[in-house]
């Protein structure tokens, strides 16, 4: 059972990153990307690291693909297109159904064997969000500390680089008043 | 229980596929993408042998990865709106501010 999750999920990872590697246009690679992070997850599951399965999701798939998708589409980079085509309607319907099919079979999986993912316990607590926090804050409590400088210099950073200069928007207003 | 050498394949091979990306993408955003793939095949990697030599230090190495990517990931789309600003494009090959 271990060995067909991990063959689902490792191939749709590896052909979900194929299709965003040879993809032109920004919206698809990141759709796909979100796929393959997803399938990352799973493997993650299956490796009792639930910890790190649940911020996979939370941080890549939640935060930093939403951040990529705002500035996909604030650069508008892509041609603009007309309302979608009867195809493509198709398309999303039956894709939409897919989705569904591969969730509910997911529940079923679980449902039938639900000794394939130990959630860990006391006695096995390998992977837990109790035991990493335990570690994080023993062992690597500088390295902990050091991430939370890091993070606030990445604010500053980002803010600093993505706004308008002042001098640049008040010379701007100073033209359009002129 | 599935062996660590399918585990490290698969991490080599996603790892492998970010790389060819970034070398044949011509749109910044998806180099960055591919970056990011390379990023979690590395994850993949470390939480693996975490599992297999059944350390947990793994776990806490993969945090700060994915600390470390979301720091860069913010910075690096603030770079590129800031370029796109300037050029009004993200094709890497229309950028060559530093060729002279």
């Amino acid at each position: 059972m271990q060995l067909l999750m991990f063959s689902i999920l490792g191939f749709g990872a590896v052909l979900s990153a194929l299709f965003m590697v040879t993809n032109k246009k920004a919206i698809s690679a990141a759709m796909s990307l979100i796929v393959t992070m997803f399938c990352l997850a799973g493997l993650y599951v299956l490796l009792d690291a639930h910890l790190m399965a649940a911020l996979q999701i939370i941080v890549y798939a939640g935060a930093i693909m939403v951040l990529f998708l705002f500035v996909i589409m604030l650069l508008n980079v892509e041609e603009k297109e007309g309302r979608p085509e009867g195809h493509t309607i198709l398309l999303q319907f039956v894709a939409i159904l897919l989705v569904g099919l591969v969730f509910l079979s997911m529940v079923n999986l679980v449902k039938v064997d639900g000794s394939m993912f130990s959630l860990g316990d006391a006695a096995n607590p390998f992977g837990t969000t109790k035991a990493v926090g335990k570690l994080l804050f023993t062992e690597y409590l500088l390295p902990f500390e050091i991430a939370s400088v890091l993070l606030l210099a990445a604010i500053v950073g980002a803010v600093i680089l993505a706004k308008r200069r002042i001098d640049d928007s008040g010379s701007s207003e100073n033209h359009s008043e002129s | 229980m599935v062996s660590l050498n399918a585990y490290l394949m698969l991490g080599a091979v996603l790892f492998s596929i970010g790389a060819v990306g970034v070398f044949t993408q011509r749109n910044a955003l998806i180099i960055y993408m591919c970056i990011e793939l390379m990023l979690n095949a590395v994850n993949l990697t470390i939480i693996a042998f975490s599992r297999f030599l059944n350390n947990m230090d793994g776990h806490v190495f993969v945090f700060m990865i994915m600390t470390v990517a979301a720091a860069e990931a913010a910075v690096g789309l603030a770079i590129i709106i800031s370029l796109f600003r300037n050029k009004a494009t993200v094709n890497v090959d229309d950028i060559n501010l530093s060729k002279g």
